[in-house]
């Protein structure tokens, strides 16, 4: 079909073209860019810890009278409570192994270390998360050891967090050995967390950070693991339990913790959890902007579509003596089917042309202001082709419509 | 006159009610996704004190050696002992407070109840009259209570309830840590978000509440440890609490009030004279690089406002505006098609002016009708934020009256922006050609 009466008709309704055309174009500039946020949300939310996360739980409670302060006694009587309540915990049924971890992936709260080669190095090489526990902590958390070993009990020292004291050996992740030992010799050798040296003694496949936090972004799969049982008024647990328990050892292990010394907290809220519920808690604001955006681009798809519809309606329904005359000069109902489908596609056309470059422009207003990684072509290509398929598929409707008019309506003079 | 054009108006609406569907459904889901997007938005980014909050000022320091951890061109957004102790001694601003997160247990009275864990801070006794903090009964403390470390505390409505039952309690006694401290103040209802005065260690928003102010030298002598954020340059040479007063880790926050452009500019002075002093003392190797952020401009540098939350705002005003442009294109198609219309009544003798005021009446109407459907949207809208946001930004998003009519006010102004090129276009309709051509 000749394009060339359709685009001189066109040129008769120059704002209403004009007005899908815009529509069209800030409908792809904007989804093309939410979606791509949107896609960036749930690759975030569904990266792995690295941890077994399915019968993996975490109890974090606060001893209300435990005694305070560093000294020696002091240390080995909060020490004594934590072990108690270890092996108190270990007793329980379904519990197929327990741990002091004070940190968990997700879970919020960090410790954190500059990593150094040499002691007096000026600039550090990164950073990483510090989770302190005693050996049962990675086969507890399930994490996959690549190289080297696990801590044995005799490693395990015991102290609080303000202590100044070296860990000698350490359990890193391969984010950590290969950032600060590229050549892949990272066993064996010496790193500074801080200024205090230790051995590297094993290296776990992936391990992430406690945080999800912007500023930990960077280093998200740095962490180093301690073999030590930190001791506070506060103390945390690992517990590896048997699938499909989880429910009753949390049951169990609040009622056997309350019976061994019920001065403690240990809120429902964040006293005893799964690592289930750590893990959606931590995602709620990426999951929540990704339904919020998803939400939008799907209602701004409808109204550009309902647009297309009502534009196109309204012209056909203009042009009803025309389409009677062409109809009665021989044109098939396919021609003019095809007639306003090609006029769509020209619009279209227009629309995704001015939208691609409107994307374009926003995703890099969104780099420079909001620090966000540059959108990828598909997303733009898929696009593109989204916004065609839908003029098509709402113009199909009037087009019909237009299809249907009988010749005899060129004899009407109304 | 405006019965008849709203008669008219209905007429034609009613003529075609798939047309004038598509546009009030448009304009309210439009509407309704921007109005719930500005819920969330307000509520984060809400000004926590907007009578003073040009007044309050966050004085920042270069603590740690430049080109280090958690240092680019910016110094440190807390600051240390030595230095806190330093700004609240000279004291150099209207009112000041240093300030920092303590996580004590109270132990109510009588057998049997279990040690309340609470969270709160520490401060000077004019950190009250410079937040205008709101006491149901009594008042914070002196000046002397601060100097001689006094055992008096202010304590939240929330504890008051749950320790004394509720009802005036200052005077009476109350076990921290095994201390007694008389309660010289009971606050009234004060739970600001953003949490303005810390937002270092609160992230901004804070589910929980704060229960319990101590006075801020009491709280160290009693070795009640920071709660809060410690970040550290350097390993502390001493362990323990006395250890970390003794290093160079920041773990304190600091506000001053200051009160006029001149006032700034002497505090902006003697912080650099102040770090200069230490420079020259030895404390310092480096030169002054120091920072005065007024409470909004420190709210925003700490990214109090998810950017998540704005890029959302951004999305659901792109939303708007499509919806705006896909009314202008409707309405443009069902003006126009009453070109005949128009003929006559121009025919007639209507003036233009009658022409404008029967079609923007008729925008007017559908944009009051796709009001009314925002509203109901949004108040979904504001409902399911809950549903899928944390708990601490979705408490913040509410329905109230301002936010209604603004829903309301939006809606019918946006439509009838929206209406004015397809009025335009109606009043320039020939009256001769339309009778000619029928």
């Amino acid at each position: 079909m000749a394009i060339h009466p359709i685009i001189r008709a066109l040129r008769r309704h120059k704002a209403g073209v004009l007005l899908i055309v815009l529509q069209i174009a800030l409908t792809l500039a904007i989804v093309c860019n939410a979606i791509f946020i949107v896609a960036q949300r749930i690759a975030r939310v569904e990266r792995p810890t690295g941890a077994q996360e399915a019968g993996l739980i975490r109890i974090s409670q606060t001893w209300l009278d435990a005694p305070e302060g560093d000294g020696t006694a002091t240390v080995e009587a909060l020490d004594a409570l934590q072990r108690t309540d270890l092996a108190t915990l270990r007793q329980l049924p379904d519990v197929l192994d327990v741990a002091a971890s004070d940190s968990m992936p997700l879970q919020g709260a960090i410790w954190s270390a500059d990593l150094r080669l040499k002691p007096d190095q000026r600039h550090a090489s990164t950073q990483a998360a510090l989770y302190y526990g005693d050996e049962h902590m990675l086969p507890t958390l399930g994490l996959r050891l690549i190289a080297g070993r696990n801590f044995t009990a005799s490693e395990i020292d015991h102290h609080t967090i303000r202590s100044t004291q070296a860990a000698p050996v350490v359990i890193v992740t391969k984010a950590v050995a290969d950032s600060m030992f590229p050549s892949g010799d990272a066993l064996g050798k010496t790193i500074y967390l801080d200024v205090r040296p230790s051995t590297i003694v094993g290296i776990v496949e992936r391990l992430q950070t406690p945080t999800v936090a912007p500023w930990g972004n960077r280093w998200a799969y740095n962490s180093i693991l301690l073999p030590v049982r930190l001791d506070g008024s506060s103390a945390s647990y690992a517990l590896r339990v048997r699938p499909g328990r989880a429910r009753a050892v949390m049951r169990a292990a609040r009622a056997a913790l309350f019976a061994l010394n019920p001065v403690r907290e240990m809120p429902d809220t964040w006293g005893i959890q799964t690592m289930q519920q750590i893990r959606s808690k931590a995602y709620r604001g990426d999951r929540g902007t990704a339904i919020l955006l998803g939400t939008v681009c799907v209602i701004l798809l409808c109204v550009t579509a309902a647009g297309i519809v009502g534009l196109t309606s309204f012209w056909v329904d203009q042009r009803r003596r025309q389409i009677g005359i062409r109809r009665a000069l021989g044109a098939r109902r396919i021609d003019i089917l095809h007639y306003f489908q090609i006029e769509n596609l020209l619009i279209a056309g227009a629309g995704v042309v001015l939208g691609v470059l409107l994307a374009a422009v926003i995703s890099f207003w969104l780099m420079t202001h909001y620090a966000m990684p540059r959108m990828p072509l598909s997303y733009l290509l898929a696009g593109v082709l989204v916004m065609l398929g839908l003029g098509q598929l709402a113009v199909f409707v009037p087009a019909r419509r237009a299809s249907n008019v009988p010749p005899v309506v060129a004899t009407r003079s109304v | 006159m405006f019965a008849y054009y709203l008669e008219l108006a209905l007429r034609s609406l009613k003529r075609s009610p798939g047309l004038t569907a598509l546009m009030v459904l448009s304009i309210g889901f439009g509407v309704a996704a921007s109005m719930t997007t500005y819920a969330v938005f307000r509520g984060v980014s809400g000004d926590p004190i907007p009578w003073k909050s040009s007044k309050l000022f966050v004085p920042q320091l270069q603590i740690f050696a430049p080109g280090r951890k958690g240092s680019d061109a910016e110094p440190q957004d807390a600051l240390d002992y030595a230095d806190a102790m330093a700004l609240q001694r000279d004291h150099r601003a209207t009112l000041q407070s240093a300030m920092y997160m303590i996580s004590p247990s109270v132990i109510p009275r009588g057998a049997g109840r279990h040690p309340i864990n609470v969270t709160g801070h520490a401060v000077y006794g004019e950190f009250f009259p410079m937040l205008d903090v709101p006491f149901a009964y009594g008042s914070g403390w002196g000046a002397d209570a601060d100097s001689q470390r006094a055992a008096v505390a202010v304590i939240s409505g929330k504890l008051n309830r749950k320790v004394f039952g509720g009802g005036n309690s200052v005077g009476k006694t109350l076990n921290i840590e095994g201390r007694d401290y008389r309660v010289v103040g009971v606050l009234g209802d004060w739970n600001p978000q953003p949490r303005f005065y810390d937002v270092v260690n609160t992230g901004g928003f804070n589910s929980g509440s704060e229960d319990l102010f101590l006075p801020f030298q009491t709280a160290i002598a009693a070795g009640m440890g920071n709660n809060g954020n410690t970040n550290c340059d350097a390993v502390p040479k001493e362990s323990g609490f006395v250890g970390l007063q003794q290093s160079t880790c920041i773990w304190i926050a600091y506000l001053a009030e200051l009160d006029g452009v001149a006032a700034v500019q002497r505090y902006k002075q003697y912080l650099d004279h102040y770090a200069r002093d230490q420079q020259t003392a030895g404390r310092f190797a480096w030169a002054p690089n120091n920072r005065l952020r007024d409470l909004p401009a420190w709210l925003d540098d700490q990214h109090v406002v998810p950017s998540d939350t704005k890029v959302s705002l951004l999305v659901a005003l792109g939303l708007l505006i499509v919806c705006l442009v896909n009314t202008v294109g409707l309405l443009l198609a069902k003006f126009l098609r009453r070109s005949g219309e128009i003929g006559v009544r121009r025919a007639l003798g209507a003036p233009r002016s009658s022409i404008y005021a029967q079609f923007l009446t008729e925008a007017g109407m559908i944009g009051a009708a796709g009001g009314v459907l925002g509203l109901l949207l949004t108040g979904v809208g504001v409902a399911s934020v809950g549903l899928v946001m944390p708990k601490s930004i979705a408490a913040l998003a509410r329905l109230d009256v301002s936010l209604l009519l603004v829903t309301l006010l939006v809606a019918v102004l946006a439509t009838l922006l929206a209406g004015l090129y397809p009025t335009f276009r109606a009043s320039r309709v020939q009256p001769a050609w339309q009778l000619k051509s029928n």
